[in-house]
């Protein structure tokens, strides 16, 4: 069945702060540019960012994008691709100081320049130490200030976006050549072709994949399911951070900037367990150290309250007036969320899935690479991803705290940047495939004609349960077995699910339904790469392969939809210009 | 709990009507926002936009026992049984809790909100005294949720000419901004008995605010800034 269709030289799905970067990019080149997005794009996940943007400007004491290569290369612990992190890191005082100039409103020092603050794994002089303050911050609210700003910038450029239209599926020629995406206006129901000469995934993270999550609601991993369904890889999905800082019970993101300004954790014995695993570091090692150190605590009987089943963070010796000052937005967190006053009572916390290091395969220009012709790395013409939703690999096997911001900066310019060549250099539109709408049309009537079956609300728990319960922060050889059997009889009742809604208008069980069908593509893939990945590295952590294997794995994974088969591919080892960062003991 | 609900889907209700629903509360369940979803697990069919569920993100406004706010931030041990909820006051219903916003947004972009500067960018920051970046607090933080402009009555009567309190206080956010080079046109554009001066302080948008921002001392400080360019 044919869809109605439009046309825009280039349609970017996504308006988080990659999605608006990028979108930027483009609408202030003059092109035609559509920008679909679930929500307002004020409303887009990068908002709840707290803690701060990564870049070596310098302005605390000295810094340099050599050093935070450095650092976010044994973050990755080797498993990121050091082309990319030269790029990321080389070019971010650039897109700092760029924000900055679009009206970000960030806090500053005496001097009037940007103040930045120490962050978790970010060093001087290339990991020895001390800390370094690199993160660029606007008080805890640095990703709200971000994207509002990128959106007013946006609005000065007349960028012209789809609010509330939720993209479903991807188009390919038979070529392979992405030339368009469907989608769904939500407040009608109606379903639409956008036809395209190029399209730009920015679509964001898939923590609700996990029962336990900091993410939003929307972040269902869309951007991967469609990828996935349209038969490209994704890459190194047994990846997943677990911040240390969630409130327990609720959550709710805990900036890591707390500790950034002097927070630390305490166990039931009042004992700052930090100092134990990380001596140098203390509570600012990376993410992926503290949580397994907490969940360690936690593990052995040492946790705080009746269950014993969360440690605490203080910060009320920072005072009120530093509190208030620069971290007002978790004092009103704490409050609602854990009903205490961090100014008096330390905060109660548990490591909680926070970010997703793998996705949708790029190289540092924001090209989409697969597996064709032998190679691994072909770029897929006319597909670009950016932020969360694209493995690029800046991040490896764990991500440094402030680099998913630096990420979605550089990398939102970058392949805004690659799209605006590719169009210039390929003025025509390619043909729309007949079947274009097939597969979307199959997914909804699909959905509309059947009147009994899986609930959307269920089955999503329990995919959510099965990643929490057998894909945490430790992983165990039974529970990965176990856990990607259960994750494939999930999938199964997937395509049972019923929805009792059948109205066109704003119909949000439809929308969720929809989701369900993305996240269970990101759970298998998560799954299985976990299961296949024979050894501990940054957030996978194997009780019967605790050490980390270079001889054998610093090799990306790559999952595939059809057969959900796994392959492999090499880690870019050799920088852009910079000197190889070899392999070494991680410690903090 | 008994919740009562606006209910309203234009392809099959004539009218809107309140429907209510009784549900057993976890002990997990804190916030409104848990109800709602609890309730939707029951219901497929309520509709309602929500997000970050911490409020930031500004989705889940709706106008909550009389009074408009945050389902994710509102504490159900804070609230009367019956809850009744409905959508935001003054704005079209598109279906249930879910308003059309268009007036909304349409006056926020009005006020030019984004940042103007035509000197050539320096390859650093402009530099900003931690003072004159101070002015920017209880400011920029605004999510757009639009509680404060739809408890608005000036709002409800003019939506398409009163810039509303939310638009207001972006407004103020550049005119306050020391890097900002925009203000007489800022000021030109806002000198108008309804863009700026159907503001009576009647402060509803203080009162509702989930984010603690005063949308009324912002329209205060412009009428001041206008004062003293007359004179």
């Amino acid at each position: 069945m044919a869809l109605p269709v439009r046309k825009f030289d280039a349609v970017i799905v996504g308006a988080g702060g990659a999605g608006m970067r990028a979108s930027l990019q483009l609408a202030e080149a003059g092109f035609r540019v559509a920008v679909l997005s679930k929500v307002f794009p004020t409303r887009s996940h990068t908002v709840a960012a707290q803690g701060g943007i990564g870049a070596a400007l310098g302005n605390m004491g000295e810094d340099s994008w050599h050093w935070h290569m450095y650092d976010t290369v044994k973050g990755s612990d080797w498993l990121g691709d050091q082309d990319t992190i030269e790029f990321m890191c080389r070019e971010a005082p650039r897109s700092v100081i760029e924000l900055e100039h679009f009206g970000m409103p960030f806090d500053r020092n005496a001097d009037g320049t940007v103040y930045q603050r120490p962050f978790g794994g970010h060093m001087q002089n290339f990991g020895a130490g001390p800390a370094v303050q690199r993160s660029c911050s606007a008080a805890d609210r640095t990703g709200h200030a971000m994207l509002h700003t990128l959106y007013q910038r946006n609005v000065r450029a007349n960028t012209h976006f789809f609010v509330e239209w939720m993209a479903l599926d991807l188009i390919r020629d038979p070529s392979g050549q992405v030339v368009g995406v469907t989608a769904m206006e939500m407040e009608t129901g109606e379903v639409y072709t956008f036809h395209a000469r190029a399209v730009l995934f920015a679509t964001g993270g898939a923590g609700r994949v996990f029962a336990s999550s900091t993410n939003a609601y929307i972040n269902t991993g869309d951007g991967l399911g469609m990828a996935a369904r349209a038969g490209i890889p994704l890459e190194d999905m047994e990846f997943w951070q677990f911040h240390p800082t969630g409130v327990a019970g609720a959550g709710v993101l805990i900036t890591e900037g707390v500790r950034g300004e002097g927070g630390y954790l305490l166990n039931k014995d009042g004992e700052r367990f930090m100092e134990r695993y990380a001596p140098n570091a203390k509570d600012l090692a990376s993410r992926d150290v503290v949580s397994r150190a907490m969940a360690t605590e936690i593990k052995e009987g040492r946790g705080c309250g009746d269950s014993a089943d969360y440690v605490l963070l203080k910060l009320d010796h920072l005072g009120e007036e530093l509190i208030e000052s620069k971290l007002p937005g978790i004092r009103e967190i704490a409050r609602k969320f854990a009903n205490v006053d961090p100014v008096r009572d330390p905060i109660p916390v548990v490591p909680t899935c926070h970010y997703m290091m793998g996705g949708i395969p790029t190289n540092y220009r924001g090209e989409v690479v697969a597996t064709a012709g032998g190679g691994r790395e072909a770029v897929v013409p006319g597909f670009y991803a950016a932020g969360e939703c694209a493995c690029a690999s800046v991040h490896g096997a764990n991500r440094l705290g402030t680099n998913s911001l630096t990420d979605l900066l550089v990398f939102g310019k970058a392949s805004g940047d690659t799209t605006i060549r590719f169009l210039k250099e390929n003025p025509t539109f390619k043909e729309l495939p007949g079947d274009a709408a097939d597969v979307t049309m199959e997914r909804l009537s699909r959905l509309d004609a059947r009147d009994s079956g899986e609930s959307v609300y269920d089955v999503g728990n329990e995919l959510r349960q099965v990643m929490q319960m057998h894909c945490g922060v430790f992983r165990f050889p039974d529970l990965l077995e176990q856990g990607v059997r259960r994750i494939k009889e999930v999938e199964e009742r997937v395509a049972r699910i019923a929805i009792g809604d059948k109205s066109k208008v704003f119909n949000t069980a439809r929308v969720e339904a929809l989701e369900v069908e993305n996240l269970i593509e990101v759970a298998v893939a998560s799954l299985v790469s976990a299961h296949a990945r024979k050894e501990s590295r940054g957030a996978h952590d194997r009780s019967d392969f605790p050490e980390r294997d270079d001889e054998n794995w610093i090799k990306h994974s790559l999952w595939l939809k059809e057969g959900s088969r796994l392959e492999y591919k090499a880690v870019h080892m050799t920088p852009l210009s910079a000197k190889t960062i070899e392999p070494k003991v991680r410690t903090y | 709990m008994l919740f009562r609900i606006y209910r309203f889907d234009p392809e099959k209700d004539a009218k809107p009507y309140m429907k209510d629903y009784q549900i057993e509360l976890q002990a997990t369940d804190r916030m409104l926002l848990d109800a709602l979803i609890r309730i939707k697990a029951i219901d497929d069919s309520l509709s309602l936009r929500r997000s970050c569920r911490e409020g930031v993100c500004g989705s889940d406004a709706m106008n909550i026992n009389g009074k408009n706010g945050l389902a994710c931030v509102t504490r159900l041990a804070d609230l009367q049984s019956p809850v009744v909820l409905r959508p935001l006051p003054g704005l079209p219903v598109i279906r249930d809790l879910v308003v059309d916003m268009s007036q909304f947004f349409k006056q926020y972009h009005s006020v030019m909100p984004y940042m103007v500067n035509n000197d050539p960018p320096p390859d650093t920051e402009r530099l900003q005294s931690p003072q004159d970046r101070s002015e920017l607090d209880g400011l920029y933080e605004c999510i757009l949720c639009a509680c404060c402009s739809t408890s608005c009555p000036s709002f409800w009567w003019n939506p398409d000419k009163f810039v509303g309190p939310a638009g207001l206080l972006q407004a103020y956010r550049f005119l306050a901004d020391s890097r900002d080079q925009a203000t007489s046109q800022r000021l030109d554009d806002l000198e108008d008995p309804y863009r700026l001066f159907r503001c009576h302080s009647i402060m509803n948008c203080v009162d509702v605010c989930p984010k603690g921002l005063n949308p009324t001392k912002a329209i205060g400080k412009i009428k001041d800034m206008l004062v003293k360019r007359m004179v």
